[in-house]
């Protein structure tokens, strides 16, 4: 049963809602306790939609979930204004995926928990 | 009190299926098709796009167009004859998903095609009455034909998202009347758990389609005092390319008039999303300020919602915000083969999953 935790992951997976260090600066998706810099001092932070890819990978072998929709790439995205993702390409040829390429954020089912479940929505990215 | 539309946004997917592939699997003739219902292609939903999803993109642009901050917003109404959820609203996912809730009003309306149209008229009544500073229409469909018939050819994806507000400095399109014509006519349907609609064949066309859009365009005409030359552009229900030609025509309108959102022969019947994507594309393209747009949706069941709009100054500064309509339908697109846009929909029997 995934309810319970899609519930509880739906600020960051539908609204980006991640926090960004008071102390150096750094944004976090999913937000984080303690920064890296050792600091405790961090604020809510709505991470941008718009960003590029970092890197990628193309999955050809996938979770059962997602086998009808193989290959398909998984990137990180740096997002204008800091943070990163790391979600699944949509609505772009895998030829077109490259490191550099600008991308939008958008609000996308990620899967169906079965054929009776509910249907977990969240974010991934496209090619501009 | 003037009360409008204070921002509006459209969306359709990336994915298309030619009108020739869809004719070349069942053995059609597809000159037939274009010539005859004036159908080229139409959007297909990705694999991970549906009703809320298409709504979620047409909300989020017609916020951005608002300016608003969506808290205000008192009501969501997603009109759409694919809910994702049998039992489940979509609008509370849209609204959680664009930082709507939790202090707002939520229903998903059906009436096959017109759902859409319904909530505007709704989202327009809660403004006028002072119930509420703003709501939020939506008209999303992700809407599927039976395989060989023929509204495969048409059944497609996309939507608009309208706000309703009176704050006169924001209105973009001032609604000046509106007006319904409401029967029972059973002229299409699908009954609980079946997967594809059933329709009366020649029964959609002129009891249906035709009496009540020429009706609700006729009267809403008649209660203005206006005819076809006061009103720069007519948006008409486009379940082809034909029918809201036809349906202009008899009202005494010109095709030019029509064509501003005339999406249908490029985008497919976007069902709930259909009158208010050529209302979009209108607003999109050839709308100026001072112009009417008469806008009558259809929803077989039967009935048509009609409108009069006054555009505003404010189109010109609104516009180019976000994408437009006729861009994404002439922008970047994939077409499928039917084997592809088979799997894309679910026509496939597939083994479950282990
Ligand atoms: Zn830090």
């Amino acid at each position: 049963m995934i309810v319970p935790r899609h519930y509880k992951e739906m600020p960051q997976r539908y609204r980006l809602q991640g926090n960004r260090c008071k102390a150096c600066g750094k944004v976090f998706l999913p937000p984080r306790l303690v920064c890296p810099c050792g600091s405790e001092d961090l604020e809510d932070y709505s991470l941008s939609w718009k960003g590029k890819i970092l890197s990628y990978t193309i999955i050809r072998t996938p979770p059962t979930q997602f086998k009808y929709q193989k290959p398909y790439a998984v990137a990180i995205v740096e997002l204008e204004g800091g943070g990163t993702v790391q979600c699944q390409v949509t609505d772009t040829s895998l030829e077109e995926v490259e490191i550099g390429k600008e991308v939008e954020i958008v609000f996308r089912k990620i899967f169906s928990e079965g054929e009776a479940g509910i249907h977990c929505y969240g974010y991934k990215c496209r090619v501009v | 009190m003037a009360v409008g539309i204070i921002g509006y946004g459209a969306y359709v997917p990336r994915y298309r299926i030619k009108a020739e592939e869809i004719a070349a699997q069942w053995g059609d003739d597809p000159e037939v098709i274009k010539r005859g219902l004036l159908l080229y292609e139409k959007t297909v939903p990705n694999q991970d796009e549906d009703t809320v999803t298409i709504a979620y993109q047409a909300a989020k642009y017609a916020l951005v167009r608002a300016g608003i901050d969506p808290r205000e917003i008192g009501a969501i109404y997603i009109g759409s004859e694919s809910h994702p959820y049998a039992v489940k609203p979509s609008g509370t996912i849209v609204a959680e998903a664009l930082g709507m809730t939790p202090e707002i009003h939520i229903a998903d309306y059906e009436f096959a095609c017109k759902a859409g149209a319904e909530a505007m008229f709704v989202c327009y009544s809660h403004v006028k009455s002072g119930n509420m500073r703003y709501a939020m229409a939506i008209g999303a469909d992700t809407s599927q034909g039976a395989p060989a018939d023929a509204l495969e050819y048409s059944a497609a994806a996309g939507g608009s998202a309208f706000i309703f507000g009176a704050d006169e400095d924001k209105i973009i399109a001032e609604v000046l009347y509106t007006y319904s014509f409401t029967t029972d006519t059973p002229d299409f349907w699908r009954r609980e758990h079946e997967m594809y609609p059933q329709h009366g064949g020649r029964f959609t066309g002129e009891p249906a389609y035709f009496k009540h859009v020429v009706s609700a365009g006729r009267n809403i005409m008649e209660m203005a005092g206006l005819t076809a030359k006061d009103i720069q552009w007519a948006v008409f229900h486009m379940p082809n390319g034909k029918f809201p030609l036809r349906a202009g025509q008899k009202l005494g309108f010109k095709k030019e008039q029509i064509e501003p959102g005339w999406v249908v022969p490029w985008q497919g019947n976007t069902y709930s999303g259909a009158s208010p994507n050529g209302l979009t594309a209108t607003l999109d393209s050839a709308a100026k300020p001072g112009d009417l747009i008469l806008m009558v949706s259809f929803g077989s069941g039967a009935g048509s919602d009609s409108f009069i709009f006054r555009v505003t100054e404010r189109i010109n500064e609104v516009r180019d915000m976000v994408p437009k309509l006729w861009d994404l339908i002439h922008g970047r697109k994939f077409y499928l083969t039917y084997g592809q846009y088979a799997k894309f929909r679910g026509k496939i029997h597939l083994n479950p999953d282990v």
